[in-house]
């Protein structure tokens, strides 16, 4: 197996690691950094639940590998409130019960982070298409997207 | 009526947090990533466990070789069939003989049985490596003759899937209740269905099953931090076949990313895990891949009807039914059979017919085992009778809406005792469907039908209960050597040194926000926010604080969780009181009152004395207490036992469940005829749980089991081919509904307190497949509405399907028979 030698910026942070070629990115984070809020539900890039941001837009990070985010500045789950301060989003999530078990809600944010980035008041029918790459088991999508919407200043 | 139909004595709880949607306690890590899953968990030296898993559905192992495996740099061992063999034994089955001769292991010892069974466990330096050793495990097969449709499972010839039990069949049972010949004879009309299928899903947790395990050779003991739901079950399971006893199994959850059921029978895995741990000498971590839990962890049952036989008046009104059900439970019947009893808590529906037969059998098949998914057993009752309600209805030419409320128990019946036994504690189903249809404006949605043009639309209704808190004496009516019966749960809340109040419960949430729930019932005893009771999260079963049937499982946190913690909070209540009317002076318990934070004379409140003061008294400096105080620990567990009694076994009559939640459903559906895709146009879901702790949890579960059920209606299936295998192994194949997939569920409730519980609560939570029910409904609708006199016979309908009954309605209406008495 051939190691790789990959830089990437997570939440700010600096990292240099070496890593194997075929190992994800959402293991890379989890394993590798220890950043266990990015989550893995599915093996075929379906569920979501490993959504980060990528330079600003919001990628599977089981459908990269760790090799190809060098030279990346990510944004995870925990770089949402890096002081501890809940971010409006996350506020908006916790008001409008937007969460149950909690393991799509960091993919489910930053999606919902990357779609008001792009879309500042969207309307109900694109939050939905906005969030149509994050499965929820638990909430039938109906808090989440009160609480996109709320958070949108809606 | 039962006697368990006394109710405590109501208790007014006394600062009114129980009722307010706060803010959760769970939300601040969840949102934040900080959330601790299983997968989670890490140690260092851990070696990670990849399972080799059978490609067949049947086949006989014929050779095994893993050195190979075992050579490949990074790896640090297996475990095969026949070390599992030796060093366990079969895990216990609940049936009765010949069923309960089943051999269930760890690993397929002989022979597997089903797609994705576990045969060999690799272990390496890294998930990667153990995936690449597992590649060199060499398995030889004989491929077997293959079962996979329940219905041939007892034909002569057909394969047998456990040589030790001679036969495919796990339980099988009469359930006779009233006189059902004598309603056949005496209805003006008998209804006959030949065949119904309830289908094959599960509710598919996000999170996969997964356990982190240690093993101390010290003192032989193992600890799981796992995701498992029901630890307390677990342990029975895994104690005996490990051949160790159950507290040297130490089972700890904290987040888990949803249950529904399908992390009650992982305790295959978590074994092989704990003799990897024992027998490799290191922390073993274990986490499932999707395809793994879709192939081989839990389904849902699927369930057939056959011969259904309704007794029914012109009006509309319906006298009894017989059926013959047969239960698919997959390859190992682990949980089952209680299926095979678990649906009699709602044997009759939300209807008042007397006469029921139920002629029930349960076989094994070649498909993954299944485990207790939301509203198990009773979810695939719930279906038969409403289905039952709407075939009638369109064959007797009159409204569903009618006959149901015709036949609907009435609020002035309850408490109801139905025909087997169970008691139905409140409800008022006729408001809650009135409530359902002024949702979706049931008026204009006729009218939208009346002038639709072609257009295919239909209404329909699922009226479900959620039966809460098991009786689990209702096992003896299947096997009357089990010894189980009742149900209990424990919580235990101290005040420690510097005041802080710590609550600690025996539930196993997985997001139905217990920290919270718990935290409004003690603050409100006493007088604190919730805010100051520090719940801890999740579970460890060395907190003393679990006991038996201890797990979060078949709605009934709200009634066993919160009975317990009620309990253990009232007397640390009185222990404050005590303590405190003695150090100001004497005064009685009665006259000291909790406010604040502070212990109080209710004649003088300046005498007051802190929590603090009153945690340190007690734990640090107990030599100023007088003899008659020194009992107090401030530290109090409470044990909420249920007030079951055994059911009949020879009449298979008694209560089952203690709590009955309604939630009844209305939508209506668009079908595009040239596709047969259904839309929802408008959907709504009205609940009543009795009282309700947090109204917003609440709605969150009934949106959660909406989904579910809306899923199962229409996207999501566990299709096998005729060799076994799962054409549906993973989320491109099993479709669960996404944003794009789901209506705006609106919601409305009424609140009809439980008699039987002393907060007036319900279990809640798995919505009785309500959704479910309402599709097909409404889908049969627009069919005939459309002069389609096909019945909706499948509760799975993809467009396919719907397509069909569109083109060709006759093939299902050939299903059903009318005759005039």
């Amino acid at each position: 197996m051939s190691d790789h030698t990959i830089g990437v910026s997570v939440n700010g942070e600096r990292y240099e690691r070496e890593v194997e070629g075929r190992k994800l990115l959402v293991h890379f984070l989890r394993d590798d950094l220890d950043l266990t809020g990015t989550h893995v539900g599915c093996d075929t890039g379906n569920c979501g639940a490993c959504t980060v941001l990528l330079d600003g837009r919001a990628v599977k990070s089981c459908m990269l590998l760790a090799v190809q985010a060098d030279g990346a500045d990510l944004t995870t789950v925990e770089g949402l409130a890096p002081d501890g301060e809940l971010n409006t989003l996350q506020r908006a999530f916790s008001e409008h019960h937007g969460l149950q078990c909690g393991y799509c809600t960091p993919g489910m944010l930053l999606s919902a982070t990357y779609l008001l980035a792009q879309n500042p008041k969207p309307t109900e029918e694109e939050i939905r298409r906005g969030i149509q790459g994050n499965i929820c088991r638990c909430t039938g999508y109906v808090n989440i997207v009160r609480a996109i919407t709320a958070a949108s200043g809606q | 009526m039962s006697e368990t139909t006394i109710a405590p004595t109501p208790v007014e709880l006394e600062v009114g947090y129980a009722g307010k949607s706060i803010p959760r306690k769970e939300d601040g890590r969840l949102v934040q990533g900080q959330g601790v899953f299983a997968d989670d968990v890490k140690r260092h030296g851990m070696g990670y466990v990849h399972f080799v898993r059978a490609p067949y559905g049947h086949a006989r192992i014929v050779s095994l070789d893993v050195s190979k495996a075992e050579a490949l740099e990074g790896v640090y061992g297996t475990l095969t069939p026949d070390e599992v063999a030796e060093l366990t034994d079969p895990f216990f089955e609940l049936t009765t003989p010949p069923g309960s001769q089943i051999k269930d292991y760890a690993l397929a010892v002989g022979r597997v049985r089903h797609i994705g069974e576990p045969v060999v466990a690799v272990v390496a330096a890294s998930r990667e490596v153990a995936r690449d050793a597992a590649d060199l495990v060499e398995v030889e097969y004989e491929p077997l003759d293959v079962l996979v449709d329940a219905r041939r499972a007892q034909d002569e010839g057909a394969p047998i899937l456990h040589d030790d039990a001679g036969t495919n069949v796990v339980w099988s049972g009469t359930f006779d209740w009233g006189d059902v010949d004598g309603a056949l004879k005496a209805a003006d009309r008998v209804v006959k269905i030949k065949e119904l299928h309830f289908d094959r899903f599960s509710s598919t947790p996000l999170e996969c099953s997964a356990a982190l395990v240690e093993y101390d050779r010290g003192t032989g003991q193992f600890t799981l931090h796992c995701n498992h739901q029901m630890p307390g079950v677990a342990a029975i399971w895994m104690g005996p076949a490990l051949r160790v006893p159950l507290d040297k199994l130490r089972f700890i959850t904290q987040d888990i990313g949803g249950g529904f059921g399908n992390k009650i029978t992982t305790h295959t895995y978590l074994t092989a895990c704990c003799l990897l741990a024992r027998k490799l000498r290191r922390p073993i971590q274990w986490t499932e891949w999707r395809t793994d839990q879709h192939t081989a962890n839990a389904h849902g049952n699927e369930r057939w009807f056959h011969d259904i036989e309704v007794a029914v008046q012109n009006d509309g009104t319906m006298l009894g039914f017989k059926v013959t059900a047969l239960d698919d439970c997959g390859a190992f019947p682990r949980y089952e059979p209680l299926g095979c009893i678990i649906w009699a808590q709602v044997t009759p529906g939300l209807y008042r017919w007397r006469n029921i037969r139920v002629d029930f059998t349960q076989v094994v098949t070649n498909k993954s085992p299944v485990a207790p998914n939301r509203g198990y057993s009773r979810m695939q009752q719930l279906w038969l009778t409403e289905r039952i309600c709407d075939i009638v209805a369109h064959e007797l030419g009159l409204d569903p809406v009618e006959v149901r409320k015709r036949n609907y128990i009435r609020t002035d019946e309850m408490p109801y005792e139905t025909p087997n036994g169970c008691v139905y504690d409140s409800g008022d189903y006729a408001r809650c469907l009135d409530l359902a249809l002024e949702l979706i404006d049931y008026e204009s949605a006729r009218a939208q039908q009346a002038a639709s043009n072609g257009k295919l639309i239909g209404i329909g209704i699922g009226s479900t209960l959620d039966s809460g808190t098991n009786n689990f004496g209702q096992s003896t009516l299947l096997n009357p050597e089990l010894q189980f019966s009742g149900n209990n749960e424990v919580a235990t809340i101290k005040l420690d040194i510097f005041g802080e109040i710590v609550l600690t419960l025996g539930t196993v949430p997985q997001g139905q926000g217990h920290e919270t729930v718990a935290s409004q019932v003690a603050a409100d005893i006493l007088g604190v926010s919730p805010d100051q009771i520090h719940v801890r999260p999740g579970h460890d079963s060395y907190w003393n604080s679990h006991a038996g049937f201890s797990g979060t499982y078949a709605s009934q946190f709200a009634v066993t969780g919160l009975e317990a913690v009620k309990g253990a909070t009232e007397k640390l209540s009185l222990e404050i009181r005590r303590l405190a009317g003695g150090v100001l002076g004497g005064a009685d318990p009665d006259d000291v009152v909790l406010e604040g934070g502070f212990a109080k004379r209710a004649d003088n409140p300046e005498a007051a004395l802190p929590f603090m003061a009153c945690g340190a008294i007690v734990n640090a400096n107990n030599a100023v207490l007088p003899p008659e105080l020194r009992d107090i620990t401030l530290n109090c567990r409470h044990v909420y036992v249920p007030p079951f009694t055994m059911p009949d076994f020879d009449r298979k009559f008694g209560n089952l469940t203690l709590t009955y939640a309604t939630q009844i459903h209305a939508c209506v559906v668009e079908i595009d005829p040239e596709t047969g895709h259904v839309d929802i146009l408008d959907y709504a879901a009205v609940d009543d749980c009795g009282i309700r702790i947090h109204p917003q949890i609440v709605e969150g579960q009934v949106h959660g089991a909406t989904a579910h059920a809306i899923g199962a209606a229409l996207h999501e299936t566990f299709a096998y081919d005729e060799y076994g295998q799962l054409l549906t192994s993973n989320f491109y194949d099993y479709h669960v509904p996404h944003a794009l997939d789901l209506p705006e569920i609106k919601t409305g409730h009424i609140e009809s307190p439980s008699p039987f519980s002393s907060l007036g609560t319900k279990g809640m939570g798995e919505g009785g497949g309500a959704a479910i029910h309402a599709i097909c409904a409404a889908i049969q609708d627009a069919l005939r509405r459309a002069g389609k006199p096909a019945i909706v016979n499948d509760s799975f309908n993809p467009p396919e399907r719907v397509w069909r009954m569109i083109q060709t309605p006759e093939e299902t209406a050939a299903l059903v028979e009318v005759t005039q008495q």
